[in-house]
């Protein structure tokens, strides 16, 4: 391990930004052996290109279109060897306060040579930063989910979500082209994705962009419940009776 | 006098009578005085208005004469002293009195009092107005130091000063004389971004420097910022308040171009119609989270003030989301410092003029015409 120079994966959407880190990480590489294994505009090509190569290190700018650096931290967590994370930034005094609470390791940019080499030097100590310290992070709410198939991230990108429905252990995510596996909180996704979605049933969010109607359904014992139609997928959806409101305010908003 | 307030110093002065602002104020006021005239002499509401009529009749030929001595006057007034430019308008306003009773004799059957009553009515209004013209430039004079204050903080976010930084750092070993003019550039920015900014300034010198803003921006972005100049009938010798175009630029980038990977045009287009500069600013819209829109309220309410406070209601700002993207609308009134320009703006306006001489061969970002060409001197660093 000492040998073998360390693998650094360099994220910002500013060419000269890259370009002077580029030229840091030569300076330093007297001092420690180095490889850069590539560069990447945005979190969503780090993602793709770490699906082919291997870093220990990932330096990422945190404003940036696409996918955010917060957001890309959080899904090179579903790697099976995820590389450590230094975000560099220019200016987000709330970031930074942030980091500091929950141990992240930062660079200011513009990034001194020194700063550059102590914290490249401490990598190899470096555990990845949990997902629960990156939620702190004051971050928009994520484009993408993210799963792994395969050992491979797939993202899902939040447009394309038609439903989520808890299962058991895991939450299907329904798009109208297929279905994929995730392991988090139903209860966490609505936080985090607020409007988006709408609670049909304690197991269920839709996305409301999909929601094409409702209709009411008797049963053989004559019992009646709602259910919500949805655009690009055949199936439909119980409302439970707890949230069967949602038939009329979903309603009304889409009849407006 | 270019603005409605006096722009050095804190002296109160009188308004500037050519403002449709201020002669708005004037003329709601003396309609509203006949009202309560009116009101006072027959206060049942059936004959109220026909009383109103009559006295609005009788005193409009009056009110309009004065103004119109006031707007041919007005140049001359700004010269004098305080005390001194309100007396003559007093004395105007007695002259015009008697004009206008004898008129009125003539053409209104029942004209009622003598023409010292109608005299002490006209000078009583007119000295009221005063007093309310004076109070008012007391009152606004430290909401310029406000709104420069507050133009101060809105201006130039800390992530572009620290971002351009990094980027001229990023030259300095590839490629130095473009890390030269970039140093240059921010020099000149920041320059007028610390000076003293209540003064109107030359439409040239503030397109050169949104040019220098958009050049260290377009460092940053590459290929993702393309700039559509069109200024061939930009009036460079217009005066405008300064940064009323550069802040919304700002925003134009930030909130239309960095948001995506994908290339983006923002185009500027300023021209003199009808005795107006119109300067409309375009961008990508992107729908993005609510996170942008605060920033991008307070950039605009802030220059929409500062209009408001230099031009009153002859400037406007308007936004719209068209079909091609973001729009921004700017309307000032085409005002030049003409021959009797003020000596002290001049001063305040000591700036160098920032160097134009090498470009890089950016096909999109044309050199801005200015009202001082002969300043195009090459710089002999780069000779």
């Amino acid at each position: 391990m000492p040998d073998s120079p360390l693998r650094v994966l360099l994220v910002d959407d500013e060419a000269p930004a890259r370009r002077r880190l580029r030229d840091l990480l030569d300076d330093c590489a007297t001092a420690l052996p180095i490889t850069i294994v590539g560069e990447a505009q945005h979190g969503r090509e780090a993602l793709d290109l770490l699906q082919s190569a291997q870093a220990d290190l990932v330096l990422t700018d945190i404003h940036m279109p696409d996918m955010d650096g917060i957001e890309l931290a959080r899904h090179l967590l579903k790697l099976s060897h995820p590389p450590v994370v230094i975000f560099t930034t220019a200016f987000h005094e709330h970031a930074v306060q942030a980091f500091e609470v929950n141990a992240i390791d930062y660079l200011m940019k513009p990034v001194r040579v020194q700063r550059l080499l102590g914290a490249l030097q401490k990598v190899p100590r470096l555990k990845p930063v949990t997902i629960e310290r990156l939620s702190q992070l004051p971050s928009t709410a994520r484009r993408f989910l993210s799963v792994t198939e395969r050992s491979r991230v797939v993202l899902v990108p939040l447009d394309d979500i038609v439903y989520l429905k808890a299962e058991l252990k895991y939450i299907t995510i329904r798009t109208a082209l297929r279905e994929y596996l995730l392991e988090e909180s139903l209860t966490k996704l609505e936080t985090e994705f607020g409007m988006r979605f709408v609670r049909v049933h304690r197991n269920c969010l839709v996305a409301r962009d999909f929601i094409r109607g409702f209709e009411r359904r008797v049963n053989d014992d004559g019992d009646s419940h709602w259910e919500v139609l949805l655009n690009g997928v055949p199936e439909s959806l119980p409302v439970s009776r707890r949230q069967q409101f949602v038939v009329r305010d979903v309603g009304r908003e889409t009849a407006a | 006098m270019q603005s409605i307030i006096r722009q050095n110093g804190h002296k109160p002065a009188l308004p500037d009578f050519r403002n449709v602002g201020t002669i708005l104020r004037i003329l709601i006021a003396v309609n509203a005085g006949a009202m309560l005239y009116a009101l006072a002499r027959e206060p049942s509401p059936g004959r109220l208005f026909a009383e109103w009529t009559a006295a609005t009749a009788a005193v409009e030929p009056y009110l309009f004469l004065v103004l119109a001595t006031l707007w041919a006057t007005s140049p001359r007034l700004a010269r004098m002293p305080l005390r001194t430019a309100e007396s003559t308008v007093v004395l105007i306003t007695v002259i015009a009195g008697i004009v206008a009773f004898q008129t009125n004799r003539l053409f209104l059957p029942v004209v009622q009092g003598s023409v010292l009553l109608w005299l002490v009515w006209g000078v009583i209004a007119c000295i009221l107005l005063l007093a309310y013209f004076e109070l008012r430039t007391r009152a606004l004079s430290p909401a310029i130091v406000e709104a420069r204050l507050q133009a101060l903080q809105a201006r130039i976010r800390p992530h572009f000063l620290f971002n351009s930084i990094n980027a001229v750092l990023s030259l300095v070993r590839s490629d130095a004389s473009r890390a030269e003019i970039a140093l240059q550039d921010m020099a000149d920015l920041f320059r007028v971004l610390m000076r003293d900014n209540r003064d109107l300034a030359p439409l040239g010198d503030e397109l050169e420097l949104c040019r220098q803003y958009l050049e260290l921006e377009q460092l940053r972005l590459g290929d993702r910022l393309t700039v559509d100049w069109n200024l061939k009938s930009m009036p460079a010798d217009a005066l405008v308040p300064p940064l009323v175009l550069q802040p919304l630029l700002e925003n134009a980038v930030y909130h239309g171009i960095e948001p995506s990977s994908e290339p983006g045009t923002v185009s500027v287009n300023v021209f003199l119609s009808r005795g107006e500069v119109h300067a409309i600013l375009k961008n990508p819209y992107r729908a993005e989270g609510g996170r942008h829109h605060s920033g991008n309220k307070m950039a605009l309410g802030n220059v929409r003030e500062r209009l408001a406070l230099h031009f009153d209601a002859e400037a406007s700002l308007t936004s719209r989301v068209t079909k091609e993207g973001y729009e921004v609308h700017i309307r000032i009134p085409y005002r030049t410092a003409g021959p009797d320009a003020s000596s002290d703006r001049r001063q305040n306006d000591a700036a160098p003029v920032p160097e134009r001489a090498r470009r890089n061969a950016n096909g999109a970002s044309r050199r801005v015409p200015s009202a001082d060409m002969n300043a195009l001197v090459p710089n002999p660093n780069h000779a």
